[in-house]
């Protein structure tokens, strides 16, 4: 039975959107970029010192140390989900790494005979491979941050725990794990390999700060895995509408827990680079900043409810951070007004977006 | 309209469902040809939803059995009904809006191309696929433009261009028409009609009796689990087939 249908269906009152209307140019990554650079071109005007390259070296270091948790923040939050065990997982896995580095460079501490033999004067402790140590104690730090990585994944996409409820208590699990292996002392990294951890860690190639080289490869892998693969696709479309993701048989639990674990894996590797650059891992150490990992994420355009985010916006809310108590140090500005500041900039930048949103 | 003694893609004999007391579904026989647009109509707890879901996999029948292309199929889950050929475009469409029309359609199965041991996505290839299948369902959608910034229709061409994809040979739709604009209902039928051309088989789950009326070869109703009508559509009229819906005809 053919029906009077057959018209052409033509869509003659949509336009094309026009170029400056997709895209970064309409994204809240957008104009937080813009307004980072108004910010710039103010600093530069306000304070000499800022454009010093020290002053550039110092700035690049200290948002790459939050920088590399907040991709994998990011990563949780396109899910639509949340991490807040990230500050406790850095101090967890460094912790871990500088103990199991201390433990199997003691001769006579569990294991260290493998690794290590006294020098010929009885003094000095040297490595039987050079770097077998740093290797296996790095090892050991993201293998903790795997362990709870999973532990999260599985709670929320296999129990279906809330990821706020979940994390929150992983918080305190971690941070109370940090306090028990080391008797609330924190640890150091010790022993023959210390000076190449160190030189990881904190040092530079060219001038280039290390955890700089690192956040920049790392984001340049996440910008590719994101919007190339098909995880990154449906990590993407979980966020956009599980329902319908599950519908389409996108795995979706094992999609999530693998977010979670790239997450926690994220705050160990951020935890390890810092301890090097403290020289220790204190047990209060990264308290509360999983705060600030989160701030940087919703400044550079992450959305909470899931759908939107990416490693230039990730990165973008880092510097804007850093710029700003940076700046309120060389203006200064009495630093306790930082965090004032940051709160009034993450409501700022959601007000925006949802200004822009509702006149398109 | 495809001869009788063409292979039914779906045949349906004796389909029951149980829940606990509650029965949901009694003794259903039912045929769908291909390149045939079945409407299946029935009031509220009638049995319409259960029938689509068992037929789509997402339960299984107490009793009866079910047929599809001619042999006898067994699914325990969406996916299985799926790998055998049978979509659903459900009634909110399951469509992700923060993502692109292409990526819709290739949710779950995207094209990639290996470099070594990565394998990376293929947009381009996508983009064009998509966009031959928004063309034979002449629907003006670009594949590059997110879901989020669509029309009704566009988005209704977007979901049946993802049936379309897996070259499904029965397509389920759940009430599409229910809640768009005039103008876009038309291009919905007008969507139905280009997959019957395909000899794609469609059954139209809706309360809309126009809609069933202007695009469907048959109408089944339903009632109290049980299949009350199975008429050709120029052999009865809406009159009958509200009182079939609503018990004031017992059968027809």
């Amino acid at each position: 039975m053919a029906m009077p249908m057959e018209s052409p269906i033509s869509f003659t009152n949509v336009g094309k959107i026009r170029w400056w209307q997709r895209g970064i140019f309409a994204s809240q990554t957008g104009y937080v970029l813009l307004a980072l650079a108004v910010l710039l071109v103010i600093m530069h005007f306000a304070s000499p010192y800022f454009f010093t390259q020290g002053n550039i070296q110092n700035v690049a270091k200290n948002f790459s140390f939050i920088a590399i948790a907040t991709l994998g923040v990011t990563f949780v939050i396109i899910i639509g989900g949340i991490d807040l065990s990230v500050g406790s997982m850095m101090c967890f896995s460094a912790m871990i790494t500088s103990m199991v580095m201390t433990e199997l460079s003691t001769p006579g501490g569990l294991g260290a005979s493998l690794f290590v033999h006294m020098a010929a004067d009885g003094k000095t402790v040297l490595a039987n491979v050079p770097g077998l140590i740093l290797l296996v104690s790095i090892l050991a730090g993201l293998g903790v941050a795997l362990i709870a990585g999973l532990v999260n994944g599985f709670c929320i996409a296999v129990l279906g725990l809330s990821p706020f409820v979940t994390t929150l208590g992983m918080l305190s699990i971690v941070r109370g794990l940090g306090y028990v292996v080391s008797n609330g002392r924190g640890s150091f990294p010790g022993g023959p390999d210390a000076d190449y951890f160190y030189a990881l860690t904190s040092g530079d190639v060219l001038g280039v700060p290390a955890p700089f080289i690192y956040l920049v490869i790392l984001a340049l892998t996440m910008a590719v895995v994101l919007h190339h693969t098909s995880f990154g696709r449906h990590v993407f479309a979980l966020g956009g509408n599980e329902k319908a993701a599950e519908l389409t048989g996108i795995p979706v639990v094992r999609v999530k827990i693998e977010v979670y674990v790239i997450c926690a894996l994220a705050a160990g590797l951020q935890g390890i680079i810092i301890s090097g650059w403290l020289g220790s891992a204190p047990a209060n150490m990264a308290t509360s900043y999983e705060l600030n990992v989160i701030a940087a994420a919703v400044i550079g355009g992450a959305n909470l409810a899931g759908g939107i985010g990416g490693p230039l916006g990730a990165i973008v809310g880092c510097v804007l951070l850093e710029v700003i108590r940076n700046g309120l140090v060389l203006a200064q500005v009495s630093s306790y007004w930082q965090q004032t500041l940051v709160g009034v900039i993450i409501i700022l930048a959601v007000l925006v977006d949802r200004i822009r949103s509702r006149m398109t | 309209m495809a001869s009788a003694e063409a292979t039914p893609v779906l045949e349906l004999t004796g389909i029951g469902k149980e829940f606990g007391a509650i029965r949901a579904l009694h003794d259903v026989d039912m045929k769908v040809l291909p390149g045939e647009v079945v409407g299946l109509m029935g009031d509220n707890g009638a049995g319409k939803s259960t029938l689509v879901k068992i037929i789509a996999g997402n339960f299984r029948p107490s009793h009866g059995e079910m047929r599809f292309a001619g042999s006898a199929v067994h699914f325990n889950r969406p996916v299985d009904a799926r790998a055998v050929g049978i979509e659903v475009v459900y009634q909110d469409l399951a469509l992700s809006d923060n993502l692109t029309a292409a990526a819709n359609v290739f949710l779950g199965r995207e094209l990639k191309r290996k470099f070594g041991p990565i394998a990376l996505l293929d947009h381009k290839a996508m983009a064009a696929r998509a966009l031959e299948l928004f063309g034979e369902l002449r629907s003006e959608t670009r594949p590059d433009d997110l879901v989020k910034q669509m029309s009704g229709g566009q988005r209704q061409a977007v979901a049946i261009a993802r049936t379309r994809l897996s070259n499904a040979r029965l397509v389920m739709m759940d009430e599409p028409t229910a809640a768009i604009s005039v103008r876009q209902v038309e291009q919905v039928l007008g969507l139905i009609h280009r997959l019957k051309e395909q000899g794609v088989a469609v059954m139209l789950i809706s309360h809309r009796m126009p809609d069933v009326f202007a695009v469907c070869d048959r109408v089944i109703v339903m009632r109290r689990g049980e299949k009350r009508a199975d008429k050709p559509i120029h052999e009865t009229s809406p009159e009958e087939v509200t009182a079939l819906i609503t018990g004031a005809k017992e059968a027809a």
